[in-house]
């Protein structure tokens, strides 16, 4: 029986297995990634905002992203023991940098006129961020977490060394119960969960970008550019 | 120890810190500590060290071949937009495949040994160099090129002597992020093949022994943010001009 054959069998034979933990493993990402905005997304709009501490963002932006995902892993089975919490953990911390860097360098690139004109209308500071610096932020924040969500996903896997059961990563980690094949078969899986999550967010993100910018967004001013024209104008 | 030792499977570690806390030659360690310094200091000569100069030349075997291949690759699609697409497709395709699925992958051929990690660990590089090298290549404006091929040079010239040289700061950039990235692979890889501060890790893993876990963690974590310091000086001193534009870049 060749290989690829084998990788067949083991779909069918485990598709029960493979479909919760598929599961697990995407409830895991996002409670990762949604805690990861919740730290980044404020840090990020405040010191792009006020324009200051940008060393919070970039430097501390930058250091986090130099950490290894395994040792932050072995150190928290230290400090906090194995578990959820431990590779919820080890996820968050890869997920922050991603967010907080492009959510500061996006609010931090707003137009500088937008803001002024925004001020002299008498809008206020909250008024500034939430009204003018946080839409046009938009694009690049959603960038942010659509690679975090699918770097995330794509590491997820190692709850299975975390002592956290229940993701790809039981099947990956234990090439001893499931062969090469079953490695091959869970691999697949996360990659096409992985480009499936970079496929949705991409949606998400066109979505959730204001149509002014949206039309801008590419350079062309194309069909939907008219579109707008003659909804705003005529 | 046998490799193969090593990926046989420990189903799931005991949770909650787990009873087995066997004596790793550290005397003076009592069984229940979270971190026993005697330890380290111990297993510094034997072990920590010997394992991290290992996972620096691991390191460096990955990131110094990624370069070459990235930097011909990107020289090579700079005019060729359907190589750069293809370029991208695979890098990103090979950067989402789990890691520990990546080296096992090519266990049957190249066995459990140095070969097999850094194949899996070079793969990993390509997405971060290519795209930065090519990013650079491209970035120079083009009244600058106009300006030059005023001047009488060549095509060829053109490029190695104008946007070669100006591709150097995001080239530098992309090469910071690949070296972490590739310290952090490099833990996982010990998976495989028993090299580099992971071994320890998967190690201890089994044993739930949280000294040799902090020590190793902390000295893999110690060892990312020095080559980040690093090559941030490098940075600056191949390219004092352009310390500006690099703030925020990836």
């Amino acid at each position: 029986m060749g290989f690829w054959n084998q990788v067949g069998h083991f779909y069918a034979d485990h598709s029960q297995l493979l479909l919760h933990e598929v599961g697990s493993q995407v409830l895991l990402s996002l409670a990762a990634v949604a805690a990861a905005v919740v730290i980044a997304l404020p840090v990020g709009v405040l010191t792009g905002h006020l324009h200051r501490w940008s060393f919070v963002a970039i430097s501390g932006g930058n250091a986090l992203r130099a950490l290894p995902t395994l040792a932050i892993i072995a150190v928290g089975i230290g400090v906090y023991g194995l578990g959820f919490v431990n590779i919820w953990v080890a996820m968050i911390i890869l997920a922050v940098p991603l967010i907080l860097t492009n959510t500061y360098t996006a609010v931090d690139g707003v137009n500088p006129a937008l803001v002024e004109a925004a001020r002299g209308m008498g809008m206020n500071a909250w008024q500034i961020i939430w009204r003018v610096e946080l839409p046009n932020s938009v694009p690049l924040i959603m960038a942010g977490i659509r690679t975090a969500t699918v770097y995330v996903i794509a590491t997820a896997y190692l709850a299975a060394f975390a002592g956290s059961p229940g993701t790809l990563g039981d099947i990956i980690g234990n090439e001893g119960s499931y062969t090469l094949a079953g490695v091959m078969a869970a691999a697949i899986v996360a990659v096409v969960l992985a480009f499936l999550a970079e496929l949705l967010l991409g949606l998400a993100q066109g979505m959730m970008t204001p149509r002014g910018l949206r039309l801008t967004a590419d350079g062309v001013p194309g069909r939907a550019y008219r579109r707008a024209f003659r909804l705003n104008f005529e | 120890m046998s490799a193969l030792a090593a990926a046989a499977p420990t189903p799931t570690p005991p949770p909650g810190g787990g009873p087995v806390i066997p004596n790793f030659g550290g005397g003076a360690c009592p069984s229940h500590t979270t971190f026993c310094w005697n330890w380290v200091t111990q297993n510094w000569g034997p072990e920590l060290g010997p394992r991290l100069a290992e996972h620096v030349y691991i390191t460096l075997i990955a990131v110094g071949i990624g370069l070459v291949i990235s930097l011909a690759a990107a020289m090579y699609a700079y005019q060729r937009g359907w190589f750069e697409r293809g370029f991208i497709a695979l890098s990103t395709l090979l950067y989402t495949i789990p890691a520990v699925a990546f080296f096992l992958f090519f266990v049957p051929i190249t066995g459990l040994s140095l070969t097999t990690i850094e194949i899996g660990l070079v793969g990993y590089t390509f997405l971060l160099l290519f795209r930065n090298a090519l990013t650079g290549l491209r970035s120079v404006p083009p009244e600058v090129t106009a300006a030059a091929a005023g001047v009488g040079m060549t095509p060829r010239q053109v490029f190695f002597r104008i946007n070669v040289p100006l591709a150097v700061p995001s080239i530098m950039a992309g090469l910071r992020i690949a070296t972490v990235t590739t310290i952090s692979l490099a833990t996982i890889a010990a998976y495989i093949t028993p090299l580099g501060l992971g071994e320890p890790i998967f190690t201890a893993l089994h044993t739930v022994f949280t000294t040799e876990l902090i020590a190793a963690g902390v000295l893999a974590i110690l060892l990312a943010l020095v080559a980040d310091g690093l090559l941030v000086l490098a940075q600056r001193a191949v390219t004092p001009w352009a310390r500006a534009r690099l703030r925020g870049a990836r």
